[in-house]
């Protein structure tokens, strides 16, 4: 991921393009269309979760799709799939990414973590998910990996943010619910924990 | 009283399962052999489907079959409002057609651009006053309104009739419905200041964060269907016959649930679980239906625009005499809920008016569906009603905060229409606790204060819903092992009221919280029927129903004990999973030995025998499978007395920026009045989530339609402006008054929604006071409104227009 492309940069984009979506939208809107005579789905290797996975990836898939659908990894959730909500936030690099506006073909050089590679070999809970279930923090949980992940991304380039610079790292993440001031409550817990 | 565990913290056990990612919602699963369908959706907000031509899409490779209207709806489509599985006659743009299965998605997608559709145009309008013009538009085929046990009708007011009513005036056509009580014109004669004008509420999408995709496949004549609601038992209870499949032929799987908000609590709210469903009977393969957040837009529920008048009376000692409202209700493109009665429901219950009536009628729009969202009514009235009262105590010289006391509901009071006793009502406790937790009255002298061009503004609001059922079931079962086993059918919406009602057995047999296991997440798990999971009922509600079901447990624990040790079943107590005799407690047997017994027993101890006869036939088969397999409890709650009220009391301070028109919320708090609290942490979570609804009621969310050709220009979060952690101030303050509701065992009711009335309530009282007083009369006031009042600019618009850009 281009280090110079910053959330911020990333979501007015988003702001601009989302404008032009179509009134109900395709899952596949990139693909659903026919696809070109000879196409070939090619296989690349990703590095997920600290393994190397290989996958065969469609030139237009997006990591979203590719982590849930042929990885298996459901915790990344589509809110959107629309660079919305942050439903779908990863790691690439320890930058927090919606994997759902990233293509994996453009990902073979990342080292991506999805919110299923964060509990240590033995079990234990990553402190951002510890302090998230201290505080209650989710309410129907399904922003909730997008929330956990954006808030250890936060905690590894700044381990002692104030409330107000969380609130300012997590604002890509939506929640329907409203739950942010329990997941600010988790993030700060969270510092704690990392002590 | 001193409870093992009810106000008490404690981890649900699905918690871990959401932070991990683990937990499974429907989209998650997958089947063997599954294939997948997509929607193909009216481009058009009324039309008639003519012809389908789908003959190159279904003979493309990998399309497996395509389900129509004609498909689901053998006899013809239901002539009357409400969303439809798939139509031939869409009343908006994105309403369902028809569904293609393929092998994968593009294929599927591909095929349904192949699809010819033949559509005549029909007139559309998104204005419900528009749609009441002698020549606009109706909304349905068949007219502009829906009227209970008649069917499709044409209202129509005259043109002079509409341009009154849009200059303010008050409506002069005959309602709908009126509903009234008290002597209204008495009530304005003894009043010394009234407010009289009209307003509008803006409808806006719920915007679930989970759409709602399902997958559904048959096995051995059952139907399996994984999907996403409210309400678990009562919603697989509907969808069944929305399906049209037997009850015990079902089996629905929702471990969890991503937001549901008011529209999953009902099967009528997703007859399109009906498309997984039929297609998989149909191609015999299990098929995953995705839902586009476009599509959760249009089907997903939206709450309904109300456009009103109202004239409100204050006596001069500050008590509020008389309310009069009319409001004309936007029912969208598939007819609505009652929402503008419920709002003046809300009036009479927290304002204990003398005199109210109300005067309605609804009107169709080729917009979304329309349906309950989150205090449907209650809600939209509070930031209407909350700075008229404001303005009312500025003219009588009495305290904001006073003039919410005078006319404060209490235990002992009435409210609504049917004049219907509070079980209890601590709304003055909620006030008092409210302004003291927040410091209200040393913050009066900020109010109005200025810096440069920004200005502080203070607002103090109150919520209400109703916030208990009855009529519902419950079972609990033990096995040899000791353990309880809550069988518990509320759904897992977020709130957590499935564990939370479930402390209420663990609490009656005094079980160790890590020795109950709450059974539930999918349905042939054998649970009872309980209530539609909406309208803060759960927590009241099931409750009754756990505590019944332990209790009947109990008494049979003591029966069992007094059997083989002895005495009489009076004689016997527990304690420490023991039942023992009171004189002796070493005499005595553990809930593993006494569930032992049961099952030899048999019989009414094991549910095969002396069952409630009113249990619900869900409830029915449920308990015919757990028959005999372990010791049961089983409770049918009667009906309860009275209206368990939920309150919420909201203080709000902001600072307004008269150059930009935005404000940053300072300070907010959000106390709650709702009987006993079950769960600390779970009501936090309520009060902090409503407020934040409030902040996108008062300030944000609302729907925008392309007049030109009714296209959504708000489906997806950032046009539809669902609040951020930006929109939201860095900590919400939240409290409680904690006092017990006798109807209730564990004195227990619910609150989630009159959360976000309050706040909403507070923030447009705050926005007013910091405007020197200046009602706008909606929902949202969104900054560029402010900005043009601040500069004395008109609106740009056609006034009380719902569905539109507004300011
Ligand atoms: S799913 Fe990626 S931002 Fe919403
Ligand atoms: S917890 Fe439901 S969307 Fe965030």
């Amino acid at each position: 991921m281009n280090p110079q492309l910053t959330r911020r940069r990333f979501i007015k984009g988003v702001i601009a393009s989302g404008a032009a979506a179509t009134t109900t939208g395709a899952w596949y809107s990139a693909t659903g269309q026919d696809r070109p005579s000879g196409f070939v789905e090619r296989l690349i290797r990703l590095n997920v979760n600290g393994q190397t996975r290989s996958v065969d990836v469609e030139p237009q898939e997006t990591l979203a799709s590719t982590l849930r659908y042929k990885l298996g990894l459901t915790g990344t959730k589509l809110g959107c799939n629309r660079g919305e909500c942050g439903a779908c936030t990863v790691l690439v690099d320890d930058t927090p990414t919606y994997a759902c506006s990233v293509l994996t073909h453009s990902m073979k050089k990342g080292r991506i973590e999805t919110v299923e590679g964060l509990e240590s070999a033995n079990g234990d809970l990553h402190p951002v998910q510890q302090a998230f279930v201290e505080e209650l923090s989710p309410q129907c949980g399904y922003c909730t990996p997008g929330q956990v992940m954006s808030a250890v991304g936060l905690l590894r380039a700044n381990p002692n943010p104030t409330r107000e610079e969380a609130r300012l790292a997590m604002a890509g993440n939506i929640c329907r619910c409203g739950s942010y001031d329990s997941y600010l409550d988790g993030v700060m817990r969270a510092t704690e924990l990392i002590g | 009283m001193a409870y093992m565990h009810i106000g008490k913290d404690f981890t649900p056990p699905d918690v871990p399962g959401k932070v991990t990612g683990r937990i499974k919602y429907a989209e998650d699963y997958t089947r063997e052999g599954m294939v997948y369908a997509r929607l193909l959706t009216s481009p058009i907000p009324h039309a008639r489907v003519v012809d389908i031509d789908a003959a190159e899409a279904l003979a493309m490779e990998g399309v497996l079959g395509m389900l129509t209207a004609d498909d689901v709806y053998p006899d013809g489509e239901p002539q009357s409002t409400g969303l439809k599985m798939l139509t031939n006659e869409p009343t908006l743009v994105g309403e369902p057609i028809l569904a293609v299965a393929a092998v994968d998605e593009k294929t599927a997608e591909t095929a349904i651009s192949r699809i010819s559709v033949t559509f005549e145009r029909l007139p559309f309008v998104l204005d419900p006053l528009d749609s009441l013009q002698p020549s606009g538009a109706d909304a349905y085929n068949g007219g502009n309104t829906f009227v209970f046990r008649q069917g499709f009708a044409v209202e129509k007011w005259s043109a002079d009739q509409v341009a009154s009513f849009r200059a303010g005036n008050e409506p002069t056509a005959e309602p709908q419905q009126t509903v009234a009580y008290g002597d209204l014109e008495a009530a304005f004669g003894e009043s010394s200041y009234v407010y009289e004008g009209t307003f509008t509420n803006a409808g806006y999408p719920h915007h679930s964060m989970e759409p709602r995709s399902a997958l559904a496949y048959w096995e051995d004549g059952k139907l399996y269907l994984h999907g996403g609601s409210q309400s678990l038992t009562a919603f697989a209870d509907g969808i069944a016959g929305v399906i049209g499949v037997p009850k015990e032929d079902l089996v629905f799987v929702n471990a969890a649930t991503g937001g549901g908000f008011g529209q999953r609590a009902r099967a009528g709210s997703i007859p399109i679980y009906g498309v997984p469903a039929k297609l998989s009977q149909k191609i015999n393969r299990p098929v995953m239906m995705r839902i586009t957040r476009e599509e959760e837009f249009t089907i997903g529920g939206a709450r309904q625009g109300l456009t009103g008048w109202l004239k409100v009376g204050f006596k001069p000692d500050g008590v509020m005499a008389a309310c009069d409202l009319w409001m004309v209700s936007d029912n969208g493109g598939k007819g609505g809920g009652a929402d503008a009665y419920s709002a003046a429901d809300c009036v009479s219950v927290l304002y204990q008016a003398d005199a109210v009536r109300f005067r309605g009628t609804a009107i169709g729009t080729n917009t979304a569906h329309r349906g309950a969202q989150r205090g449907p009514g209650q809600n939209q009235i509070a930031p209407i009603i909350s700075p008229i009262l404001d303005a009312a105590a500025d003219e009588l010289g009495i305290s904001r905060f006073d003039i919410r006391k005078i006319n404060t509901p209490m235990t002992g009071d009435v409210g609504g229409p049917q004049r219907t006793p509070f079980t209890s009502a601590y709304m003055p406790e909620a006030l008092e606790l409210a302004a003291e937790q927040f410091g209200w009255e040393e913050r009066q002298s900020r109010r109005r204060q200025t810096n440069g061009s920004k200005v502080i503004g203070l607002g103090i609001g109150q919520g209400y819903h109703n916030a208990g059922r009855s009529g519902m079931d419950g079972i609990v079962m033990m096995s040899p092992d000791g353990r309880l086993k809550v069988h518990n059918g509320v759904g897992n919406l977020g709130t957590y009221s499935y564990a939370s009602t479930s402390r209420a057995a663990a609490e009656v047999l005094k079980m160790p919280w890590e020795r109950v296991d709450i059974i539930t997440g999918r349905t042939d798990l054998h649970l009872p029927i309980t209530s539609p999971q909406d309208g803060s009922n759960s927590i009241f509600t099931n409750t009754r129903t756990f505590y019944g079901a332990a209790q009947d447990m109990l008494a049979k624990m003591k029966e069992i004990a007094a059997i083989d040790l002895g005495g009489a079943a009076d004689d016997y107590d527990i304690s420490n999973e023991r039942v023992h005799q009171i004189a002796n407690e070493s005499i005595g047997m553990t809930f593993g030995q006494v569930a032992s017994r049961a099952i030899e027993l048999g019989g009414k101890y094991t549910g095969s025998a002396d069952l409630p006869e009113e249990l619900a036939e869900w409830t029915q088969i449920s308990v015919s499978r757990l028959a005999g397999t372990g010791f049961m409890g089983v409770f049918h709650d009667s009906v309860h007395e009275g209206n368990p009220p939920g309150f919420t009391v909201s203080c709000v301070e902001i600072e307004l920026d008269k150059e930009t028109g935005k404000y940053e919320i300072l300070d907010l708090i959000n106390v709650a009045e709702s009987g006993t609290i079950m769960h600390p942490k779970g009501m936090e979570n309520q009060l902090v989530g409503g407020a934040v609804w409030g902040i996108g009621l008062s300030g944000y969310e609302r729907h925008l339609y392309d007049p030109q050709n009714g296209m959504p220009a708000s489906t997806g979060y950032w046009q539809s402006k669902v609040p951020t952690y930006l929109d939201t101030p860095v900590k919400i303050q939240t409290g409680w008054v904690d006092l017990p509701d006798p109807e209730n065992p564990v004195g227990a009711r619910g609150v989630g929604e009159p959360a976000q009335g309050s706040v909403s309530a507070a923030l447009t009282a705050a926005i007013t006071d910091a405007l020197d007083g200046h009602i706008f009369g909606a929902s949202p006031i969104t900054a560029d409104m402010i900005i043009n009042h601040i500069a004395g600019t008109s609106e740009n618009s056609v006034p009380l227009a719902q569905n539109n850009f507004r300011g």
